[in-house]
């Protein structure tokens, strides 16, 4: 009896000592503990069916060097006969594909992607409710040339005010016309 | 119209405002059980003036109405007793929303109508979608204006059938024009205040909605509650939902709203609803991360218009299985599911016992085509 129990001891040790030296194991928890935990989030908020790849390439680059999450938002406007609450599916056809193609460039370069959409009376309205709602580190916001296309002059200068976050905004150079559409998706979306 | 020993038939005829024509077709109705050799009596009608109204309820008996003294005034109202006493086989009554005087047995008409029902007395009766209590706040929001007569939402629960009478908002404005809605004197003035067309599009669009999950709503507690032979019945005449409806299984995790992007461009390309659902493993705590992610997957159902879902089990392919035979899905969209581990290694996986318990229903697991390799040439 005892000479059994010893050898079902001797069994589980080993089997032990073998999980803990297992090469995939080990790697495994490896990468557990080398997996850097993104707690910074940056917000990128965009509306319309592109946008700036600047502003894009700039706001992955800053989530690859301090380990943050990027947070590409799509803000879309509900007229006033609407409640706000209502859904906005012609909006979505358009800012949907544009955010799929955002989140593919960003994780097929490393960067950890959660989106979010909001929706309000005007953009601004939209971009308010999303910083009320969640914390944000940065905001990084691609300024418009058009104020019906997007966050233009007092938008931004209201997102100044009011976020509490550092408010990173990039107005492109005219002849940088380099965009991120809907075109850009791999495979059909 | 079935025949019943117990509560009688109610039918209601539902309009997004005056003057589609709800009353004219409560009438015709009338006219029809009439020429099929029923007893039809009409216990209220409203004509609002109107010639082809009248015109239609003559050959139809017209219960009187009552007097009824309200301080210095002598109202007129439904004479419930008396159409009690009349029995009659099917009875017409208008405009269930309306408030009657203090005094009378109810203080609304569709209370009167529940006594109209339960002495076995089939009912065909009218409404506007904006009398609907839990629309109140929402068509007034819309169109400026509040309703004060309301009635409750579990009115149109208690009907047999809710048909929708409906006309193009330019149809009803022509109509109005032509003095067919309300007298010359009153028309300028509906014009410019409820019946503007970005009104009437708005309260169409709630009614028709309303009628929708009216429908969907009996078709569920159907299936669920229903007997067999009415389970049978259904099969046989509208198996499931007219065309199909998806179903995206998602877990509070970033990852999830891509699912749920892709599962509605194709529910978009189908013509069709989407319901997102969530199982929660019971007496788990969600952590932080998963509360926000829950949050953003709340938003962005609501905005896409999907209906989220959130169920308790820890029979993940059996609640799967439920809801879905409840909710009539054709098709479900899941992501790939993590490497398994442990004993969980030996389980069947989710989309087999999915396939295995919903036959004939499509299981669809979305790539992450965010990871695919470009193809090399």
């Amino acid at each position: 009896m005892i000479a059994a129990l010893a050898l079902i001891a001797g069994a589980l040790g080993g089997l032990a000592v073998g999980l803990a030296v297992h090469p995939r194991l080990r790697s495994r928890r490896r990468a557990r503990e080398e997996r850097p935990i993104a707690t910074r989030q940056i917000l990128l908020p965009f509306t319309g069916t592109t946008l700036s790849r600047r502003a894009l390439e700039a706001a992955m680059r800053l989530a690859r060097v301090e380990g943050a999450t990027l947070m590409p938002a799509f803000l879309a406007t509900v007229p006033l006969h609407q409640s706000l609450e209502s859904p906005v599916p012609k909006q979505c056809a358009i800012g949907m594909p544009l955010l799929e193609a955002i989140e593919q460039r960003a994780v097929a370069e490393g960067v950890p992607v959660d989106a979010r959409v909001e929706r309000g009376r005007s953009y601004r309205h939209a971009l308010s409710r999303l910083l009320e709602r969640e914390h944000f580190d940065r905001v990084i916001l691609s300024a418009a040339d058009d104020p019906r296309t997007g966050l233009y002059g007092e938008d931004l200068l209201w997102a100044i005010d009011h976020a509490d976050a550092e408010v990173m905004i990039l107005r492109p150079a005219p002849q940088d016309t380099r965009v991120v559409s809907a075109g850009g998706l791999r495979g059909h979306f | 119209m079935r025949e019943t020993s117990e509560r009688g038939h109610y039918k209601i005829f539902l309009g997004m405002a005056a003057g589609v024509g709800k009353t004219y077709r409560m009438l015709q109705e009338g006219r029809a059980e009439l020429e099929n050799g029923r007893d039809v009596a009409v216990g209220l009608l409203e004509t609002h003036g109107r010639e082809d109204t009248a015109r239609l309820a003559e050959g139809l008996e017209l219960l009187p109405r009552r007097r009824v003294a309200y301080r210095d005034q002598q109202l007129e109202e439904m004479d419930l007793p008396g159409i009690l006493r009349r029995r009659p086989e099917v009875c017409l009554i208008d405009e269930l929303a309306h408030t009657n005087a203090p005094g009378v047995e109810h203080e609304k008409r569709y209370e009167d109508i529940e006594d109209v029902l339960a002495a076995g007395i089939h009912v065909i009766s009218t409404v506007n979608v904006q009398h609907l209590e839990s629309l109140n706040d929402r068509i007034a929001e819309l169109t400026g204006v509040t309703v004060r007569e309301t009635v409750p939402d579990q009115v149109l629960g208690r009907a047999d059938e809710i048909v929708m009478v409906d006309v193009s908002p330019e149809a009803l404005l022509d109509r109005l024009r032509a003095g067919k809605v309300y007298p010359a004197a009153r028309i300028d003035a509906a014009l410019n205040n409820f019946f503007r067309i970005e009104n009437l599009a708005a309260l169409r669009e709630v009614a028709l909605r309303q009628v929708a999950e009216e429908v969907e709503a009996k078709r569920i507690v159907t299936n669920v509650i229903g007997t067999r032979a009415d389970n049978e019945l259904l099969t046989e005449a509208a198996p499931q939902a007219v065309g199909e409806r998806l179903m995206a299984l998602v877990e509070p995790y970033p990852g999830a709203q891509r699912l749920v992007r892709r599962a509605w461009r194709s529910a978009q390309r189908l013509g069709s609803q989407l319901d997102v659902l969530w199982i929660q493993r019971p007496g788990r705590r969600l952590t932080i991360e998963q509360e926000s992610c829950l949050q953003a997957l709340r938003t962005l159902c609501s905005v896409l218009g999907a209906n989220l879902l959130v169920e308790e089990s820890d029979m993940l392919a059996d609640c799967v299985a439920r809801v879905a035979a409840q909710r009539g899905t054709t098709y479900i969209l899941l992501g790939r599911s993590r490497e398994p581990r442990g004993l969980a290694r030996l389980q069947t996986p989710l989309p087999q016992q999915l396939m295995r318990r919903l036959p004939g229903v499509d299981v669809r697991i979305v790539a992450d085509r965010s990871l695919r390799h470009e193809a090399t040439p």
